[in-house]
């Protein structure tokens, strides 16, 4: 069990260690081409669920491999608990680790693969073989011990890969990387299960590494996006899903995405083609500060208000697409250039062409200035 | 409509027969028959078959033959891993690596023979010299009967290694990082991970080589026809060498039921080694 934190990591795969620590990081090297990972400080609380959020290559995945000791960063520390193993083997680290694709040792049966772990560090064959029912039976692999590793289905070989991280009772961390990628959709959600029932099981901190928003916010209790190797925010899924610090959050957290639109400063309120969305003077004494007079304005679909009959005040529209999801359905909605999605009940009595009357409630909307969120 | 289909695998049919078939054919009708430097032939039934094996010169080339093909085997191979994993994974030097060890492939047999014929050949050739000179022994293929064998076999494992290495590399290359990564969070030594990951993992081409360094050990001729003529004595005699023997002695019904037997021998080698191959390790605990 560790508390995990970060402090100032830099990684590159061109520069070797010797030519970063000529280079005077972080001053010089901020922004500079081939670096994975710039200036990360992060933090895992012990015993909790944790999911890294980022789109693909944005250095997740080194970030996992510096944890768990395969990449040693170009600079910076790892602690675990206070204690910092930035040299130490991934051995001495005590973490496990579950890859994308099920890495299991294909001459080995199951019992084989969990014992392997064990008896690396040299456990009694008694104690061996107490940890292995404790977990087998825990992973529901307990009736599949004696069964040869090919003839398992991907799901479950991939809960013998996180087995054989937890049958070690010293795991300081559980390190996912994207381990539902080769499952098949209707396993996904068990296995998923699985893995946060575990969790909860033996209060073990687990990092979740995953493209997928929506297996990031179903699983941890707290998520951090990456974006090119930076930290982007961190929070807890109803956190970023309500503020997002920065339109990169607004539109990759939730499906669909938060409808942003650029839109400048006026004295009737923000502005967008003839579309004049009104402000509050609050909100507008915020704005006019020093931030000149070009913004982005965000609103999540589900707050945007619809109406047939047209209503005073608000913002005409044209449908232009009609995508039907079971209970809801998501409208395209156009004016002059500007496209939003909103989420209609799947009762409602529209199709497309239709003209429809728009709002946005001031107390949802979001403002973002050159990619930081003023309200 | 059905019958249509024939007509596209006729010409593959055509070839595999021509190919294999009828001279497999021939064979077999020649080893069934007495038929001795164009005489008239006449059916022996498996007489041929029984001299054969009752030979103690074919059961002498017979013995060599696994005795030198078991060794070649059990030298190259290990010999093909252990240099593919020091060979580089990545930048230019792999290049630079694969064409060197690739030349030896692209040398012919016969060229083989006669690189090592010169370089044994007593008191001239580059490795007499050193032994004289280093060892203080005169190294005399034709004479010799240890130094022509060794010879022969010096020369295979340096003609063929690099064939298993080639293919050992290509099987290397293509095993994912996160297995040795796994193994490294698992606290496996070098040997585990050798003996759990890299072995496992290269099962598909080390078949491969393991059919292909049989076969072709096992059907040595042009080398040791070169270097001491088979000879001294019949030291350097294997199977290839005794079966052209006996045609070019234009005992066609006797060398049929030989090379029958060659074929019989190498066939049944290889399935053996195939399904022990396959099989091997698959969920055996451990």
């Amino acid at each position: 069990m560790a508390r995990i934190a970060l402090k100032s990591i830099y990684h590159s795969y061109t520069f070797s260690q010797k030519d970063a620590e000529k280079m005077s990081i972080p001053d010089e090297c901020v922004g500079t081409e081939g670096f994975v990972v710039e200036d990360l400080d992060l933090l895992w609380e012990d015993g909790t669920a944790n999911a890294l959020l980022g789109p693909s290559g944005c250095g997740k995945t080194t970030i996992l491999n510096i944890i768990s000791g395969l990449l040693r960063p170009t600079n910076g520390t790892v602690l675990f608990n206070d204690k910092n193993v930035t040299g130490y083997m991934p051995k001495e680290r005590h973490v496990a680790q579950v890859f994308q694709f099920p890495v299991v040792y294909d001459t080995m049966n199951v019992y084989g693969n969990l014992e392997f772990p064990l008896e690396n560090r040299g456990v009694s064959k008694k104690d061996i073989r107490r940890r292995i029912e404790t977990i087998a039976e825990m992973l529901d692999l307990d009736d599949k011990l004696k069964a040869p590793i090919g003839s398992l289905t991907p799901a479950e070989k991939q809960k013998v890969s996180l087995g054989r991280g937890i049958v070690r009772e010293d795991t300081a961390a559980i390190l996912l990387d994207e381990p539902l990628t080769v499952i098949d959709p209707k396993e996904k959600w068990g296995l998923r299960r699985k893995l946060r029932e575990v969790q909860k099981e033996l209060r073990i901190t687990m990092i979740y590494v995953t493209h997928d928003q929506h297996e990031a916010l179903t699983f941890a209790d707290h998520v951090t996006v990456v974006k090119e190797g930076q930290l982007v925010q961190t929070g807890s899924p109803e956190q970023l899903y309500a503020d997002p610090n920065s339109p990169f959050i607004g539109y990759f957290i939730g499906t669909p995405g938060m409808n942003l639109f650029d839109c400048v400063l006026t004295d009737a309120g923000l502005q967008s083609g003839n579309i004049v969305i009104p402000i509050s003077e609050a909100i507008r004494s915020k704005l006019a500060l020093t931030h000149g007079s070009s913004f982005q304005f965000g609103i999540r679909p589900e707050f945007v208000q619809i109406s047939a009959p047209r209503k005073e005040k608000w913002h005409p529209f044209t449908v232009t697409a009609i995508e039907s999801l079971g209970p809801y359905k998501i409208l395209t909605l156009n004016s002059n250039d500007v496209e939003i999605k909103s989420r209609a009940p799947e009762d409602m009595n529209v199709s497309e062409e239709d003209h429809v009357w728009v709002n946005f409630p001031e107390d949802k909307s979001r403002i973002f200035h050159k990619d930081v969120r003023l309200v | 409509m059905k019958n249509r289909a024939w007509l596209f695998v006729a010409p593959v049919l055509l070839l595999v027969a021509l190919n294999a078939l009828v001279p497999i054919m021939a064979v077999i009708n020649y080893s069934l028959h007495y038929s001795f430097a164009g005489s008239a032939p006449e059916f022996a039934g498996l007489n041929n078959y029984i001299e054969v094996f009752t030979d103690p010169d074919f059961l002498g080339a017979l013995r060599r033959q696994f005795l030198f093909s078991f060794c070649v085997l059990l030298v190259q191979i290990p010999l093909g891993i252990l240099i593919a994993m020091q060979l580089p994974k990545s930048g230019k030097s792999v290049v630079v690596c694969l064409v060197l060890l690739g030349i030896p492939l692209l040398i012919p047999h016969t060229v083989v023979g006669l690189l090592w014929r010169i370089m044994t050949v007593y008191e001239v050739g580059i490795i007499s010299k050193i032994f004289s000179y280093v060892f203080d022994y005169s190294y005399r293929v034709t004479q010799n009967p240890v130094d022509a064998v060794l010879t022969i076999f010096f020369l295979d494992v340096w003609h063929w290694t690099p064939l298993v290495v080639l293919l050992s590399y290509a099987g290397l290359v293509a095993i994912p990082d996160q297995f040795y990564q796994a193994a490294a969070i698992d606290g496996a030594s070098a040997w585990k991970t050798f003996r759990y990951v890299t072995l496992p993992k290269l099962r598909a081409v080390l078949i491969i080589a393991l059919l292909l360094r049989f076969m072709d050990s096992f059907m040595i001729y042009a080398e040791p026809f070169i270097i001491s003529g088979g000879g001294p004595g019949n030291w350097n005699t294997y199977l290839n060498q005794y079966v052209a023997r006996k045609a070019e002695s234009y005992e066609l019904g006797y060398a049929g039921a030989a090379s029958i037997a060659y074929l019989y021998i190498v066939v049944v080698c290889c399935f053996i080694f195939y399904t022990i191959m396959t099989n091997l390790g698959k969920g055996i605990k451990r």
